[in-house]
């Protein structure tokens, strides 16, 4: 019996933990079976993962993953989606609402997360939609999502703004039911037609149209106030300015129940890239100024902006090989992620990985109130579910010479060298990725 | 000559931004050298013979084709005219899958005009030949704005020993810019040009019209036209579209005339009598009134002349010099 359960299971040895302690850490039977200081675990029938000096992180949570299925399969599947978040570190994602058709029924919702399950990389759970066919008019079944097999908790309208205020403010009140959150996708539709990038020095040098910060902070002001005035739970997309984050500074002073995520990419990329004309730099909300990314950066150290959440928007080729004004918005992010918060965040000595185990694996999965039986979003104690990765960042590695899961290739980091790589993902126990691959290919 | 000339330019002309200073005069020199040729009874030149010169428009603009048409025969070019209006990207082939087409068919240049933005910086990483942007969407348009400084260079240096200006820069030259900025791509470019050039450059336009980014340009901005013309040289006239009035950048044709509009009452308040340019195709009545377009300070004819000239040197610099 006893050799069964060893047999089964892995040592991580002198593993650095969040807290930047050394430690032997034993995962077997899909729990975490044993913690002890550094070279105090002795192998017995464990496999030993050649680890020492490695970063060791709860697996990440991702709350905004574009993963095409169904409607797009040509650019995503959650197959493909979920396999490649495994390589990214992440294991569990929200799939966003704005498939074809949209997940705006229960039995849309319940067939992402069915088809996430069958492919078994990470957990996919479904965002519903807030309004019936993304068009802001009238409320989807957001109960019948929510107490559906899928027990949706999230709920948006991504890519589109729920811009009628009337709607938005009923279906935050709604939501407060079964405890549901709005992640909102903050655009004045009126402000950012036919909007093309910021509006700013740049877009008036390139001729492209303007994508206002206005036209994010004014929704955002106005939402966190509805939130307020109906005691309702909201939750702001991609956060790209630095107005907005004073707007969401100042309501979480005056105890509004906002939470706020950004992009990996909002935090290294700028709007000068938008000069290439090369639309793998196209994104919604755009990249912003050299001053927004500061301040982004600034807020998620100090908790202004709760969490990181990668927008993974894959497209195919055919979408950014054209025209900066006919391409499609939106980069690849799940590979990436942590990579980037290294870059951004770790190596300038702004934030710390106890931190960032916060802000990209416990915040998300509070926010989504996801399950505790999950193991998401737990800190790493001896009982839990084996939701862990580890992380060697102590390389640099070109990005294009990585291996990627994903069906498309809009990495607008193609070109660069960036820190770290998740070498394992462990999902309740199991090794989903091992060396910086996926155990079982797609 | 194409010794001398041949390393300056870069292999694209993308950008007013592609140009330094000196590149600039090179091609205003140029230019001015082979309108004395084309005034000759021989008009053609055999620079480009063998050489193959695409004109692809996604919009139509007969002038400005027509223009490059003229240029490249003149240098004993082969042209291809390929029109893809209405053939947008979402519909039909796409701008890359065009690019790889006429680079099979050995095209030495291509002369792009599209209505997106930044589409001849796309085209350029696609074909191994010259790209020359003849019209970006609402960034840039080089040629216009090298037409413009040659026009303008020429009728401030009138005198016989001044040569045409041969040489010049525009140093000291105020120039009023007027219209809507923010969809012009023809300012954009006249912007870098001019104040490249050493001329001073004033925009004139209702806040609307205005990038929210102009703060950045090297121009003085200004709402009050009647103020602004005191001290011209050059009063540059740009076409309004009139559907703008649509977003709500202006209230209507009639005030936008009467606040931004040329009349001869206004050019009486300029003490320098402006020279007048025009892009075309002039909307009269509307930006400028007939009288205006027709005074004798207006260079409106003058400036499609000219386009002719500016466009064969920069074929000449940027193709001429390849396998001489
Ligand atoms: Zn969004």
């Amino acid at each position: 019996m006893t050799q069964r359960i060893e047999s089964s299971g892995y040592l991580l040895s002198s593993v650095l933990s969040p807290e930047q302690e050394l430690i032997d850490i034993r995962i077997s039977n899909g729990v975490i079976a044993e913690i002890a200081s550094a070279g105090s675990l002795t192998p017995g029938a464990s496999v030993t993962i050649e680890s020492a000096g490695m970063q060791l992180l709860p697996g990440l949570v991702d709350l905004h993953t574009h993963l095409r299925e169904p409607g797009r399969e040509d650019a995503e599947t959650i197959r493909t989606g979920s396999a490649a978040a495994a390589l990214g570190g992440f294991t569990a994602v929200h799939a966003m609402a704005n498939t074809d058709p949209v997940a705006d029924t229960a039995g849309v919702v319940e067939q992402v997360v069915r088809l996430g399950r069958e492919a078994g990389y990470c957990d996919v759970y479904a965002v519903g939609a807030v309004t019936q066919g993304l068009e802001g008019l009238a409320l989807a079944e957001l109960g019948a999502m929510a107490h559906s097999m899928a027990q949706v908790r999230v709920f948006s309208d991504d890519g589109k703004c729920v811009s009628d205020s009337l709607v938005m403010r009923r279906a935050l009140e709604y939501v407060k039911q079964f405890d549901g959150v709005i992640a909102q996708h903050a655009q004045d539709p009126r402000l950012t037609e036919m909007a093309q990038m910021n509006e700013g020095i740049i877009s008036a040098k390139l001729g492209l149209t303007g994508w206002p910060a206005v036209a994010e902070e004014a929704i955002i002001a106005r939402d966190v106030l509805l939130a307020e005035h109906v005691g309702a739970r909201l939750h702001i997309c991609h956060v790209s300015t630095s107005g907005s984050v004073e707007i969401i500074r100042w309501a979480k002073a005056r105890g509004i129940n906002v939470t706020a995520e950004v992009t990996p990419h909002h935090l290294l990329l700028t709007d000068s890239l938008a000069e290439t004309y090369n639309p793998i730099y196209k994104v919604n909300p755009p990249l912003r100024t050299n001053e927004d990314v500061l301040a982004l950066r600034t807020a998620l150290a100090d908790g202004t902006i709760d969490i990181v959440a990668t927008d993974h928007a894959p497209h195919p080729r055919e979408s950014k090989e054209c025209e900066w004004s006919e391409a499609a918005n939106g980069m690849l992010g799940l590979e990436n992620a942590l990579s980037v918060i290294q870059e951004s965040m770790i190596e300038n000595g702004l934030s710390n990985w106890k931190t960032i185990a916060e802000r990209m694996s416990y915040a998300p999965a509070r926010i989504g109130r996801v399950d505790a039986s999950s193991g998401h979003g737990q800190i790493i104690k001896v009982g839990v579910p084996a939701n862990v990765i580890l992380i060697d960042t102590k390389i640099r590695r070109k990005v294009s010479e990585m291996k990627s899961a994903s069906k498309s290739s809009n990495n607008p980091y193609i070109d660069r060298t960036l820190p770290g790589q998740v070498l394992y993902t462990f999902l309740r126990g199991e090794m989903i990725v091992a060396n910086g691959e996926l155990v079982r290919p797609l | 000559m194409s010794d001398v000339v041949t390393p300056v330019l870069k292999r694209h002309l993308l950008s007013i931004d592609d140009l330094t200073r000196e590149q600039a005069i090179l091609i205003l020199d140029t230019a001015d050298e082979l309108a004395r040729i084309s005034d000759a009874p021989i008009k053609k030149l055999p620079t480009l013979r063998g050489r193959t010169v695409v004109n692809l428009f996604y919009e139509d603009s007969t002038r400005t084709r027509i223009s490059f048409e003229a240029a490249a025969k003149r240098l004993s070019a082969d042209v291809i005219n390929f029109s893809a209006k209405g053939s947008s990207v979402s519909k039909g082939e796409s701008l890359k899958d065009t690019a790889l087409t006429l680079q099979a068919m050995g095209a030495d240049a291509v002369i792009l005009r599209h209505s997106a933005s930044g589409a001849a910086h796309r085209l350029a990483e696609w074909t191994k030949g010259s790209v020359i942007n003849a019209g970006d969407g609402t960034h840039e348009h080089p040629t216009q704005a090298l037409l413009d400084a040659f026009t303008i260079r020429k009728h401030l240096n009138k005198n016989p020993e001044q040569n045409g200006g041969v040489g010049a820069d525009l140093t000291g030259v105020n120039v009023a810019i007027v219209g809507d900025i923010l969809h012009s791509r023809v300012a954009r470019s006249n912007v870098l040009l001019l104040s490249r050039l050493g001329a001073k450059v004033t925009l004139v336009a209702p806040p609307t019209l205005l990038p929210v980014g102009v703060s950045d340009w090297p121009v003085s901005i200004s709402y009050d036209f009647n103020n602004a013309i005191g001290e011209c040289d050059v009063v540059m006239m740009l076409r309004l579209q009139l559907e703008r009035m649509k977003s709500a950048f202006f209230p209507s044709a009639r005030e936008y005339s009467r606040l931004f509009g040329l009349d001869m009452e206004r050019l009486a308040k300029g003490k320098k009598s402006p020279l007048i340019l025009h892009p075309g195709p002039i909307n009269r009545g509307l930006e400028i009134s007939a009288e205006c377009a027709d005074s004798a300070d207006s260079l409106i004819l003058e400036q499609v002349t000219n386009g002719v000239s500016i466009r064969m040197a920069v074929l000449y610099l940027l193709l001429g010099g390849a396998d001489a």
